[in-house]
Order: structure tokens, then sequence, then C-alpha cells
């Protein structure tokens, strides 16, 4: 167990406890939960968990703020997509999607890195922003090759997709290609999340940390600050891009608002920070209870609205749609008072 | 009053290149422009274009100038300096709306009456919000420029959702007052009024702010503390009031330039100023971080390569600022003023 | 005897984790120029940075001329009457000499009688009076950032190392400027490691070692005593 985790265990036993129900929620999920809806949920957490992680890597344990995160995770969506639309379907077209996908993005970072975190970590925030929406603009006006903001629907392998059956059916759910799909997304998603929790745990990582810490002191004492942070965003924006490649794969569909849009980027930015920056497990609670409170809480508040129609103002401000407005409020209220998030907060309170 | 006859003190005199090169940003402005003269065939676009980008990067400037300076003397970095774009055009437009009757008469003094009116609610709407962000969101994070992007980041998002609950979600559209409506001509260019305005009234903000920086005791105080602000605090200035201050004019700034932007597209939504963001980054980090003057020259680069290469290939044109921006910054990497800190 | 200009009571300042200052005690005569001597890094620097207020003192008590300004912030320390030098110069190098020179007069217009006595101890801020601060020698910015400390009338100055690095004349310069500064009725609390000079300009003396005031007396006595000086700068070096 150690080992798997890389010696990072959750050090609280609330936390310890809630991660099992999590993990043991999304390896069951298409047999607790069956419903469309449900396991599409359970898939979407578990490419959330992981797009969160990596940038946890950059953020919480490279002090290093990026908004291209969507960025690279539209790379590898796009990989797949592009693979598959001109391979045609195919285990083949997947890897070399994915491997492209994850190698552009490394490169890309690489580049950004290169130019601006050797001048300054805040030019990175502000070039990251600048470049990714050039980006997203390019995508959507090259109709030709990326569908534009149509985007691409297309085929993965047959194995893969609804109409392949390989069983009648077990506890009630059928045997086919989407609960396959569903367990490559799981799987993938699980073995992304321990490497970058190991990639954290080694030497590189306290590096890393070091650098957070002073980067005044990690230079004297002879660490290539540039490199270090460098090679983080690197390696954050290759796991991104898998993360990407899963939620295409799952999807078979990829668009400039499912992949790249701003809106991700935010939606990042809260998990992150509510989760626990700098903690790995808080990507975990932060990607599940916000990939949650979107598809659950939002009714809920849709209700609330309906009981104070009537008050002027209030209807606006509980309704639906303006449930980022009080994440905004919470996730500014976290970055001041707990800036280590929920699970900080658990391993306090231990 | 004692003379000191053996004392003939004398200054290095600086060559020539040496003292050029400060400038030479400023000469990057019209050797675009002749670029852009040699790209496209015919003179009468060119000025159309040449108009109509230095009217955008007039605007672009007036929004960014209170981000740059606001960095530039207290190191900090505001990400949700968009937000007072967004809100300084809401607040215009609706000022705007309510005086249907002036804008829509053809009186130039009406109309710029109104377009005043409306200006001024804006300015103080956005300066006002300055004071409260400033208060709420930036002064538990000084020194802290992680946490600042994102408190600053979660300050826009806020904004925008509560600009939603107080104008709705759909865009507005508005009309421009009725006599900045269409265009003059000139040697054979169409050259829309309401341009010509915007590059007057960027002139004219640019050039206030200058005297101001450089003729006023307030301006001595801010430009002294870009440099060195211990020291300013030494002498005996309240910073902190300044910084205040400064903070307030540059979102009332932003605000201006959401008006102006506003009426510009004909349209305002709330996610405006994250938009005007990326070019306003742009320009901060190219003019170099905390520099008026280098805020203006990028301001107008920007705003003119994006038009020149719009008209001659429109899918590149906000690729070509990313270009201008990786190209200043291999020859300059702090931008093209750098502003030397003290310590 | 009447109370000293400044006073510092067992003053503790803390940098980070480190405990630079450890219970500082020193007083400013009135009327006089106090030397703030010992090896680098004892502390000189930080207790005039604590006492503009820069660094925060941990602990202990800061008063100037008996009014207690510990917890001041540095802008109302200035405006009480503290003149402040520092060890960097603190010049506002894209600023000209006048601009300079008219944000340093804090209360309003340059006294122009003021000025030209500025003038008559600094000639060449006259003839440089509008060029950029940044492209002044190195001794030219020294004598600029002392002309704005005079160019106020404080009631105490802070100056740190203004002979550091420069040329004998320019030092007889300063020197020069000091004397008349005090003759103007000023206290001075200047930190200097060039022992002539030490000795030419001062009235009374404090050594410092570890950062606390280990010997505070006339400056005439540790001026003539050659076992004092060694024993106090010398010997604590050996000590470390």
């Amino acid at each position: 167990m150690r080992a798997v985790l890389s010696g990072d265990m959750p050090r609280s036993r609330v936390l310890a406890l809630i991660l099992a129900v999590i993990l043991v929620a999304l390896a069951l999920a298409p047999f607790l939960f069956p419903g469309v809806r449900t396991v599409d949920t359970a898939a979407r957490i578990c490419v959330f968990v992981v797009l969160v992680a990596s940038y946890d890597l950059m953020l919480g344990y490279g002090g290093i703020v990026s908004f291209a995160h969507t960025m690279f995770f539209g790379i590898g969506a796009y990989g797949i997509a592009l693979a598959s639309t001109h391979m045609g379907r195919g285990f083949d077209a997947l890897i070399v999607g994915a491997g492209a996908g994850a190698l552009v993005a490394a490169a890309l970072a690489l580049v950004i890195g290169l130019f601006s975190l050797r001048v300054r970590a805040i030019f990175f925030a502000m070039i990251t922003l600048a470049v990714a929406s050039a980006v997203a603009v390019l995508v959507s006006q090259l109709s030709g090759l990326t569908g534009g903001e149509d985007g691409l629907t297309f085929q993965t392998p047959r194995a893969l997709s609804p109409a392949f059956r390989f069983g009648d059916s077990l506890l009630g759910v059928k045997l086919n290609g989407k609960l396959l799909v569903y367990y490559l997304v799981f799987v993938g998603a699980l073995i992304l999340f321990l490497l970058l929790l190991r990639v954290v745990n080694s030497p590189f990582g306290r590096v890393l940390q070091a650098i957070r810490e002073n980067d005044f002191r990690a230079e004297a004492i002879g660490y290539r600050v540039v490199y270090y942070r460098v090679a983080a965003t690197c390696l954050s924006a290759s796991a991104a891009a898998l993360a990407g490649s899963l939620y295409a794969i799952w999807l078979r569909y990829v668009g400039p608002d499912t992949v790249l849009s701003m809106e991700i980027m935010i939606d990042i930015l809260l998990m992150v920070v509510i989760g626990g920056m700098g903690t790995m497990y808080g990507a975990v609670i932060g990607a599940t209870l916000f990939v949650l409170a979107q598809n659950y809480l939002q009714a809920l508040m849709g209700s609330a609205s309906g009981l104070v129609e009537g008050v002027p103002v209030l209807p606006q401000l509980l309704s639906a749609d303006r449930w980022l407005l009080w994440l905004g409020v919470l996730f500014v209220l976290s970055v001041y008072f707990f800036p280590t998030g929920v699970v900080g907060r658990l391993r306090q309170g231990r | 009053m004692t003379q000191a006859p053996d004392h003939a003190p004398k200054m290095a005199r600086a060559s020539l290149a040496h003292r050029v090169a400060p400038w030479l940003p400023l000469a990057l402005v019209p050797v675009l422009a002749v670029l852009g003269l040699a790209a496209i065939p015919s003179l009468s676009s060119w000025l159309t274009l040449t108009i109509s980008g230095l009217a955008m990067g007039m605007m672009i400037f007036i929004m960014a100038s209170g981000l740059t300076l606001v960095f530039g003397l207290m190191d900090v970095i505001n990400f949700g300096h968009g937000a007072f774009v967004s809100v300084g055009a809401f607040v215009g437009v609706t000022v705007l709306l309510m005086l249907g009757p002036m804008t829509g008469a053809p009186s130039l003094a009406l109309n710029l009456a109104a377009l005043l009116v409306a200006v001024i609610g804006a300015m103080l709407a956005t300066g006002l919000m300055g004071w409260a962000f400033e208060r709420a969101i930036v002064r538990p994070v000084y020194g802290h420029h992680l946490k600042q992007i994102l408190v600053t980041m979660g300050g826009l998002i806020v904004a925008e959702q509560l600009i939603i609950v107080l104008w709705g979600p759909e865009e507005i559209y508005i009309a421009r007052p009725e006599a900045l409506k269409g265009a003059i001509t000139f040697a054979g260019a169409a050259l829309e009024k309401y341009r010509l305005v915007a590059v007057a009234v960027g002139l004219a903000v640019f050039l206030a702010m200058r005297l101001v920086l450089r003729r006023t005791r307030i301006g001595l105080i801010v430009r002294a503390g870009v440099q060195n602000g211990e020291m300013v605090q030494a002498l005996g200035y309240r910073l902190r009031l300044v910084f205040v201050g400064v903070f307030m004019a540059g979102s009332a700034l932003a605000g201006l330039g959401g008006v102006m932007w506003g009426l510009y597209q004909e349209v305002i939504t709330a996610q405006m100023g994250n938009q005007a963001m990326i070019l306003i980054f742009i320009v901060v980090i190219i003019g170099g971080l905390g520099s008026v003057e280098g805020c203006f020259i990028g301001a107008l680069l920007v705003g003119l390569l994006q038009n020149y290469v719009a008209f001659l290939e429109p899918k590149a044109a906000l690729i070509s600022n990313i270009g201008l921006m990786v190209a200043i910054l291999m020859w300059r990497p702090m931008g093209m003023i750098p502003v030397v800190k003290a310590k | 005897m009447s109370e000293p200009m400044l006073r510092l009571e067992g003053v503790f300042t803390n940098i980070a984790q480190y405990h630079i200052l450890r219970g500082v005690d020193l007083e400013v005569p009135r009327g006089r120029v106090s030397m703030l001597l010992g090896r680098n890094g004892v502390g000189k620097t930080t207790t005039l940075r604590t006492v503009i207020g820069h660094w925060r003192a941990h602990g202990g008590r800061i008063t100037l001329d008996g009014q207690d300004i510990t917890a001041m912030p540095t802008p109302a320390i200035a405006r009480a009457g503290v003149g402040f030098v520092p060890e960097d110069m603190g010049i506002f190098a894209d600023l000209t000499v006048e601009e300079n020179m008219v944000l340093a007069a804090v209360s309003g217009p340059i006294d122009s009688a003021r000025l030209d006595w500025v003038f008559s101890a600094f000639p060449p801020l006259k003839t440089f009076w509008k060029s950029a601060a940044g492209n002044l020698s190195g001794g030219q910015k020294q004598m600029l950032s002392i002309a704005r400390a005079m160019i106020e009338k404080r009631r105490l100055y802070l100056i740190d190392e203004p002979t550091k690095g420069l040329a004998p004349a320019i030092v007889a310069t300063m020197a020069r400027a000091l004397r008349e500064l005090k003759a103007d009725g000023a206290s001075i609390l200047l930190v200097e490691q060039n022992f002539a000079v030490a000795k030419a300009l001062g009235d009374t003396a404090s050594v410092m070692d570890d950062g606390r005031v280990v010997w505070s007396g006339a400056m005439a006595e540790l001026g003539r005593d050659a076992d004092l000086q060694e024993r106090l700068m010398g010997l604590s070096m050996e000590a470390r």
C-alpha cells in the first residue's frame, strides 16, 4: 500500500476513509449506480482527478500559475480525435493520438516555460493566458482540420463501442463496450494519478517544493530553478494531455467548448484550491466534490431559488446558473483562510 | 555664497547609441506603420486600417495603464483588472440607454454631453469598485504573487457573475450616439468618426497622465515609488494612500476603456473584460511591467499589427500578437522599457 | 542631563527567523554626532532601519525626543523629524536631481536659502540639477542622498556609511557637510567604517557586536585608546 502511494499516506483517518469510498465508488460505479448519467459523472470525475492532480503538480508543488492547462488537456483530446479520424478506428490510433498529444503538449510547455520562467514566474501566468486563448481561437478557426466550433465526432475501436457485447449481463449490467471504456478510463486515470503521486514524492518533487518555499535559497544551494520549473511544467502538461485523451475516448467527441474553454480552466482552479493545493489528494476530493456539485447542486439551488420567488434579487442570486458566483466567493475565501483546502483541514483536524 | 573653485564636476557623456536606446521602441510604431503600407496594396485601406489600429491601441492603453502602474508601484499583479472593464461598460451603457433622447438626437453637443455623463458614471463606479477590490481582495495578499493571481482571478469570477445577476445573462447591444455614427472621407479613405474620437481621447489620456506623472508632486511620488517605495516612505510619504489612489484611478481608467470598447464593438458582455485582458497582458508585458510609456507604445503596436494582419490574413490576427510578444521578449526580455528597480 | 534626541531601550529585531538585534540600548544626545561602530554584520544597518520603521522592533522601546515611535509607520516617523540616508543611497535613478530634491522637501516648495546652503556643500548638484540622478557618479549620488536629507530641517538624521567607496577628496566634502549639518542644530546617528572619519566627526560612539551595543562613551576616549579599539573591534573578531 505504502509503495503504491509512494509513501505519501493520507495522514488523516477521515481523509483515508473518504478516499477509500471515492475509490470504491468509482471502481464499481457501473454496478453501483447503473444509468447513463451517473456513469458519465463517474468517468468525468476520473478524468478531472488526473487533470487537477497534474495542475497541482505545477501549482501546489512548483508554485507556478498556468492558465493554459485546458490547452494541454485539449491537445490530448484533439490528438485522439485527429488520429482516430485519419487513421480509422483502432487501438493503434488511440496510442498514436495519446502519445502525440502528450509530446506536443510537453514541447509547447517547454517553449512557453523556457520563454517566460527564465524572466519572471508571473510572466508565465500572463503568457499562458494569452497563448491559451490564441490557441482556442485558432482551433475554432481552422475548421477544416478541427471541425471548428462544431468539433469532431469520431469512432473508437469496435471493442469500445456500446454495440460490442462480450457477454449477457452481470448483476443487471450489460457487458458491452461502454463498460470496457469506463474501465479503460478508470484504470488509466488511476495509473496516471499514482504516477503523479510518485513524481511529487521523488527527489525531484522535493526540490520543487524547496523552490516553491524559497527560490533564492534553492538557487543558492545550486539547483537550476528554471530547469526544475520547466520540467515540472512539461510533466504536468503531458499528464493533462493524457487526461484529455481519456476524456476524448470516453466522449468520442471533441469540441472547443468541451475541452478548451476558459470555463474548464476556472473549474480546474476551483477544484485544486478547494481540494487543497500541494497535496495531490486534494485533486481527488476537489474533482469529486466539484463534478458532483456541478451535476446535482445546481438542481438544489434551482429549487432554493424557487422558494424565495418574489423577493427582489435573491432568486437571481440563488439561480442554478449563478452557482459559479458562490464558488468564486468560496474560492477567494479558501485562498485566504484554507490555502491547503479540504485536505489540509482534514489533516489538521486529525 | 562661497564657491568651490577647484571643483570641476564632469559627467561621463553617454554615447549616442546609449542615449538613443531608450527611445528606440517609440520608433517601432512608425516602422510598423510603414511596413503595413508596404504590405497593403491600397493607400486608402492602409489609412483606414491605421486609424482603426490606433483607435484600438489607444483603448487598450487606457485599459492597461492602471494595471501596469499598480504592478510597478506595489508589485501587485491584478488578474481581476478585466472586471473593471466589464463593469465600466455596463454602467456606461446603462447610463447611455437612460439618456436615449440625448444620444438619439442629431446634435454633437447633446451626444457628447450624454457620453460625458456615461463616462463619469462608469469611472465613478469602477473607481469605487477599485477601492473595494483593493481593500477586500488585494490587501490581504501583498507580497505573495501566487495568491494574488488566484485571489484576483476569483474576484474576477465573482464580479462577472454579479454583472449577470444585475444585468442578466444576455449581451446588450448599444448604438453609438447619432453624431458619432458613420465615417468621414479623407484622401479617399473612410475613417469612422468614432475611431477618430477614440484616438483623440486616448491621446488626451496619455498626455494627461504624462503631465501628472512629470509635473505634479503626486506624480513624482508615484514614479519614485515604482523605483524604490521604501525610500519614498522614509522621506515621509504615505505610499499606501498613494497606492490606493493609483489603484482607484487605474480602475476608473479601465472603466473608461470599457465604455469606449463597448461602444466600439457596439455590444457588451460580462466576459468582455476578461477577453480584453488577453491583449492587456500582452501589452503590459511587451511594454515592460510598470512603464506607462512602454504600455502606450505596446498598445499602439498591438492595435496596428492586429488590424493590418486581420486585413491581410484574418485567421492570423490573434496569433500575430503572440508573435509580436515573442519577438519583443527575445529582443528585450523585460519588455521594451524595463523599469529599473532599486533593489 | 536633558532627554536624548533618540533612545533605544532593549530593542529586538527579527528578520525572518533570524534574531538580528538582541537588545540594543543606545542614546543619541541632542545636537551631537553619535557614531555607531562595529564590524560588518553586527546589526548597525538593521538598527537604523528599525529606527526608521523599515523593520519592526519585536521588543523594546524607541523614543524620539521622549515620544514613543516604536510602533509608528515609517512615513509618520519621518514626519516626526527623522531624516534617513540608507546604505544604498536610495536614489530615484529615473528622476532628475531636481525632482529628487523636490520630493525630499516634504513640507512644501524647496526653501531657497536652504537650497543655496546645500549647493554650497555639494556644488555638483547645482551643475547637474536637470540631469537624471541615475547618470551621476557614485560620489555625486552620495551627495544627492545626503542633500535630500539636508533640504528638510530634521531633528535627527540617520546616515548609513556615507563615505563608503568614495575618493578621499569627496570624503572630505562629506565630512564638511555633516559638520555643517551638526552646526545647524541637528542630532546625527552615523554608521561609519572609516575610523579616521569617525574620530574626526564623532562626539559620542557606540560599538555594536552580535546584535548588541557593547560599549558606549565619548568618541575621543575610544579614539585615544588603541587597546580599547582592539578589544572592542579586534578582539570580538576572534571571539567569533
